[in-house]
């Protein structure tokens, strides 16, 4: 439960920073994830220089730069075009970050290990034990949605950019920069991405795959939850968190559930292959029939108000 | 979206009742497809054509989407990968016996799977439009390609499933065993299929398509439901996806889950039709011709060339949206005003300069490349037919000096460019207007 939980959280500090880029400027940030792949191989090389702790600070805010630079210089230009060729743009730029990834640090997995602090169980329950780098994601997470909150709601800056969300061209009239204004939010997300993959990175594996592995997935998590909404985010990342973990554990199948019931199976009854498939390999492809089922049922998404 | 000449009427002559342009081009595509395997020889040319066939007739139908419905589908290669799989079971079945189809008729199999798969899935995707809908054709593409190596029986796991598509009786001494009579029956197919696709868009639901796209408020408002429109439109995409799915298993004759299916496979469908030119009819064949290209003999040539389709993908969204269709239709405006002489010398000029700028870019790459990946084979490399030292700073400089150097000359070359580009359109604009006016 609380790995399902810890992992639910990462999904949603991802999200987050998708679902604030998306909800701003309605951009769908296709090279999300490889901003989180970034922010876990930048990590990786810090803390080999400076260690682990000024790397959670530092990387993040290179990856938020390197993402504020995009849209400068990238996205902004494609802007005027619509649309799809802003979401094309950014998967372009996925492409290019994996194979840069995969040019300055190699193909395999990096060996990015967790700090002497985060290693160990944290308390042990019913003979699992806890460790302290999945809580530790857990406490940063909830840290993070907090401060993203209170950012969003309390401060000038979240109100400059509520308004500019809402009505643009009044905010400009106000004489507000609403393009920089963009800019720093799209870095903001990126940067949060980054801070995933810093603290995801040593929990989890660091390799080229990585931004693939959640790519998907937090698409899913972004729809379920509701287009552009935080708290549909929130409530959708820990449910799929929560399920896949929950699913990878349990190895029954329909078939043996109906043999169970007492019902008559075997290798002869019409579907076998899919009715002897155990929940443990189904897991991968939750998120998505979840997706799907939501859609048929709840268009907009868990908490959306968006319909379009 | 299909001739630019269209939009603007009185520049326009239509012959009747036959249109000659038209006809004249048709007639060309036909004779290229005849004429090209006598020309190229090579089995490496013909397995070539081949591909670029049945690709030519999967990215016309992913243009259907992206092109004219304005659709940015991530999971294209489901319907074609799908289309593959039954096409593959049903020659399997063909082959035993039991099921008595004609491999002339087996892409058609492989239509009828992607339609009957777009039917399905194609619901609950068109219910949106625009960035939902590029999500959640990426989360059904994911589900289909990890559902596919969950069942092994029918997707034959890692190893894929083969066939032999030699199992019907020679007819008038056609076997489909060799090479080219394959790729005399994936060239028909191709022939057909873009007749059949061209002749989709003047159709009133490729015309209502169109609209959707545009303007998808004023489509509701003159009574059209655009869901359907769009369902619909992916229904006959996801037919002709299938056909060509089929006819890559009739190529390959072997078809595995792990490439057919997957998102990789659909992203490059995506980043090809878009580079060819989403924006007009033939864009997608030329995306075609440059994915075989790419993936075939850029890959032989360089390790990096993922990175140098990233680029030049990336360039290409930022700067031509249209594709490379849309240059080759901006250019022939100028010509057709006789203008394009004078644009000559800037072309070679920054034809020039831009290869100096890549020539220093693509060293330095390939060094990089070289020094990650062959390591062991010490710092010599050559490339170009020189001989590099990847580790001396000397190379590095040289090549550096090279990129900055053509760099330079090049934005000397494109700030006169742009200067004489806007005169001339400005030129063209005016005498448009004058020919109105008369």
């Amino acid at each position: 439960m609380l790995n399902g939980v810890s992992y639910g959280l990462l999904l949603f500090m991802l999200s987050s920073g998708l679902t604030l880029i998306f909800s701003m400027m309605g951009v769908l940030n296709f090279a999300h994830t490889s901003f989180y792949m970034l922010g876990a191989y930048f990590a990786y090389t810090l803390s080999g220089l400076v260690g682990f702790w000024p790397a959670l600070v530092i990387a993040p805010l290179l990856v938020g730069a390197m993402g504020a630079l995009f849209e400068r210089y990238s996205l902004r230009r494609v802007h005027k075009f619509g649309h799809v060729p802003e979401l094309l743009v950014t998967f372009g730029l996925s492409y290019l970050v994996l194979e840069v990834v995969q040019l300055v640090w190699g193909r395999s997995t990096v060996p990015y290990g967790l700090p002497e602090q985060l290693q160990g169980p944290l308390f042990t329950l019913f003979n699992t034990q806890f460790p302290k780098s999945r809580s530790f994601i857990m406490l940063v997470a909830l840290l993070m949605l907090l401060s993203v909150w209170l950012l969003l709601t309390r401060t000038r800056i979240g109100l400059v950019i509520q308004a500019a969300l809402k009505h643009p061209q009044m905010t400009e009239a106000l004489g507000h920069n609403v393009p920089r204004v963009f800019m720093l939010v799209f870095g903001g997300g990126c940067a949060l991405a980054g801070l995933a993959g810093v603290i995801g990175g040593n929990t989890y594996v660091t390799e080229p795959a990585m931004a693939a592995s959640v790519g998907s997935i937090i698409f899913v998590v972004v729809v379920v939850g509701g287009m552009g909404s935080l708290a549909g985010a929130f409530l959708a990342s820990l449910l799929i968190g929560v399920v896949q973990t929950f699913a990878v554990a349990i190895d029954e199948s329909l078939a043996s559930g109906l043999q169970a019931l007492g019902v008559m199976v075997s290798e002869e009854t019409f579907g076998w292959p899919v009715l002897k498939l155990t929940v443990s390999q189904v897991a991968p492809i939750l998120p998505y029939l979840f997706l799907v089922l939501i859609l048929i049922f709840r268009p907009k998404g868990l908490l959306g108000t968006r319909e379009d | 979206m299909t001739t630019t000449t269209a939009s603007t009427p009185g520049s326009y002559y239509r012959f009747k009742p036959w249109n000659v342009g038209r006809l004249l081009v048709w007639s060309l595509f036909a004779l290229l497809l005849i004429v090209a395997p006598l020309l190229f020889t090579s089995s490496l040319a013909l397995t070539m054509l081949s591909q670029i066939g049945y690709l030519i007739i999967i990215c016309l139908s992913y243009n259907m989407l992206l092109g004219q419905g304005g659709m940015l589908s991530f999971g294209h290669a489901v319907y074609t990968g799908l289309g593959s799989f039954i096409a593959i079971h049903a020659m399997n079945l063909a082959g035993k016996g039991a099921l008595p189809i004609p491999l002339v008729f087996i892409p058609l199999v492989g239509g009828l799977a992607g339609m009957l798969f777009a039917v399905l899935l194609g619901y609950v995707t068109t219910k949106k439009a625009g960035t939902t809908f590029a999500m959640i054709t990426l989360g059904i593409g994911e589900l289909v390609a990890s559902m596919a190596l969950m069942f092994p029986e029918f997707f034959g796991g890692e190893g894929g499933i083969t066939t032999d598509r030699v199992y019907g009786g020679s007819f008038f001494g056609i076997t489909f065993g060799p090479a080219i009579q394959v790729y005399y029956l994936i060239a028909v197919y191709c022939f057909i299929c873009t007749a059949a696709m061209f002749a989709f868009t003047g159709t009133p639901l490729g015309r209502i398509l169109n609209a959707v796209r545009d303007n998808p408020e004023r489509v509701e408002f003159i009574g059209y439901n655009t869901q359907r429109v769009r369902y619909f439109a992916f229904i006959i995409a996801g037919f002709f996806a299938g056909i060509g799915g089929g006819l890559a298993a009739i190529n390959f004759e072997i078809i595995t889950a792990v490439d057919s299916v997957s998102i990789l496979r659909s992203g490059g469908y995506l980043l090809f039709t878009f580079l060819g030119g989403a924006t007009f009819f033939f864009g997608p064949i030329i995306g075609a011709v440059l994915l075989v290209f790419a993936s075939v003999l850029l890959s032989e040539l360089t390790k990096a060339w993922l990175l140098y389709l990233g680029l030049v993908f990336l360039f290409m969204v930022m700067y031509a949206p249209g594709g490379v269709a849309s240059l080759i239709m901006m250019n022939l405006r100028v010509a057709k005003y006789g203008k394009l002489r004078a644009l000559l010398p800037s072309y070679l000029g920054l034809a020039g300069t831009g290869l100096v700028a890549m020539l220093g870019a693509a060293c330095m790459v390939e060094m990089t490349y070289h020094l990650q990946l062959n390591a062991a084979l010490g710092p010599e490399m050559s490339f170009l037919g020189a001989t590099l030292n990847a580790k001396a700073l000397a190379s590095w400089f040289g090549s550096g000096f090279v990129l900055l150097t053509g760099l330079g000359l090049f934005e000397l070359c494109r700030r006169e460019y742009v200067r004489q580009w806007g005169r001339i359109q400005e030129e063209i604009e005016h005498e448009i207007k004058r020919g109105e006016a008369l």
